[in-house]
């Protein structure tokens, strides 16, 4: 009984520190939870995307809170305005960890609104 | 009066308040969903009138102000979008030309919407044509079925877009009324740029507003009314 105690102890710590080592340390920029908490958002932030964009374009509802306009808002990093310009970028840093390719982007605008706004006037 | 009949009357109210209760928050959280953002409405039919009258050949602003809010490059090549354009007309017989700004027509019964195989070009519930850009193959069928030639491809890849207008490579665009501006409220930016007020915009539907009452009052065309589109976008003084 002593021996697989031990044994579990041991296993959960090896677990707890793989987990620790491998997760991707990501820049989050302003941060905090808007929507809902963390765990949650890491699993099931693609399907709120997906239900609001249709929402969005097909029949014109417009949801601040989930849109993807506003998560870059808050979640673009500090230095660079961007939420995938750098490997530790919010979205690149755990799609690339995940192996998930994002193609938001690709039409979508990356960066805050203020920086956008800044390279305009230059 | 029988006692099947009392119990039966205390069944029946006993049955209508139980339904009462079970459907009520349903209709609350029903109505409050919709009060916080009820997006477009098929009682609002958003058009154009302009006046060509009023257009001027050397202006070219409402070009100008539509490739700044969208983004756009503002090159003419073949391979640039543009979801304006001036072009001018001349009646070979009487000399009487006429300039005005071209751009989607946001028709009624849309050619472009007929021919899309994903279904990515659609209408809007308040007539706004567009096109879902997440469907788009960029088969471009829509672009040889438009009869205004007014839809274009994205040939490059494309940075730094508008947050309010994501586009990209490989997907048709056009002009789409600055939905986002009309879904804030604003006018599209070429109506707010014509320096000479030839673009009315307004809800072809609100007998109150400017475009319906003048829509009314004077003759106003539609290109290629033949095709009988119904257009949303129509020219005075043609």
């Amino acid at each position: 009984m002593r021996l697989l105690a031990t044994l579990l102890l041991c296993m959960s710590f090896s677990v707890a520190w793989a987990t620790e080592a491998n997760t991707p340390k990501l820049d989050i920029g302003k941060g905090g939870e808007c929507v809902r908490d963390t765990q949650w958002m890491r699993k099931n932030h693609m399907h709120l995307l997906k239900h609001q964009r249709d929402e969005t374009v097909r029949k014109g509802v417009r949801d601040e809170q989930v849109s993807l306009k506003n998560c870059v808002e808050c979640h673009a990093s500090k230095s660079d305005n961007s939420v995938v310009a750098r490997e530790d970028s919010f979205c690149a840093g755990c799609h690339r960890y995940e192996a998930v390719k994002i193609d938001c982007f690709e039409c979508h605008a990356s960066k805050r609104r203020a920086a956008l706004a800044k390279k305009d006037e230059q | 009066m029988s006692d099947i009949n009392t119990q039966r009357r205390q069944f029946i109210k006993t049955s209508v308040g139980a339904a009462a209760i079970a459907i009520a928050p349903g209709m609350m959280l029903y109505a409050t969903a919709h009060g916080k953002s009820e997006g477009a409405s098929s009682k609002v039919r958003w058009g154009m009138l302009v006046d060509t009258t009023q257009c001027t050949p050397d202006c070219n602003d409402c070009v100008t102000a539509c490739n700044k809010e969208n983004g756009l490059s503002g090159g003419t090549k073949a391979t640039d979008s543009q979801w304006i354009r001036k072009i001018e007309i001349k009646d070979v017989r009487t000399g009487v030309a006429h300039s005005l700004p071209m751009m989607c027509q946001h028709c009624e019964h849309p050619p472009c919407v007929d021919v899309c195989p994903t279904q990515a070009s659609f209408k809007r519930a308040d007539g706004i044509v567009l096109v879902d850009r997440h469907l788009c193959i960029g088969c471009r069928y829509c672009m040889m079925a438009c009869p205004y030639k007014a839809r274009s491809f994205v040939h490059e890849t494309l940075e730094d877009q508008n947050p309010d207008v994501p586009r990209g490579k490989g997907t048709v665009e056009a002009c789409s009324l600055c939905v986002h501006r009309i879904d804030k409220g604003q006018i599209p930016a070429c109506a707010e740029a014509c320096k000479n007020k030839a673009i009315l915009f307004g809800d072809l539907n609100d007998a109150n507003s400017e475009i319906y009452k003048k829509v009314r009052t004077v003759a106003s065309d539609q290109i290629r009314a033949d095709l009988q589109l119904n257009t949303g976008i129509r020219y005075q003084g043609l």
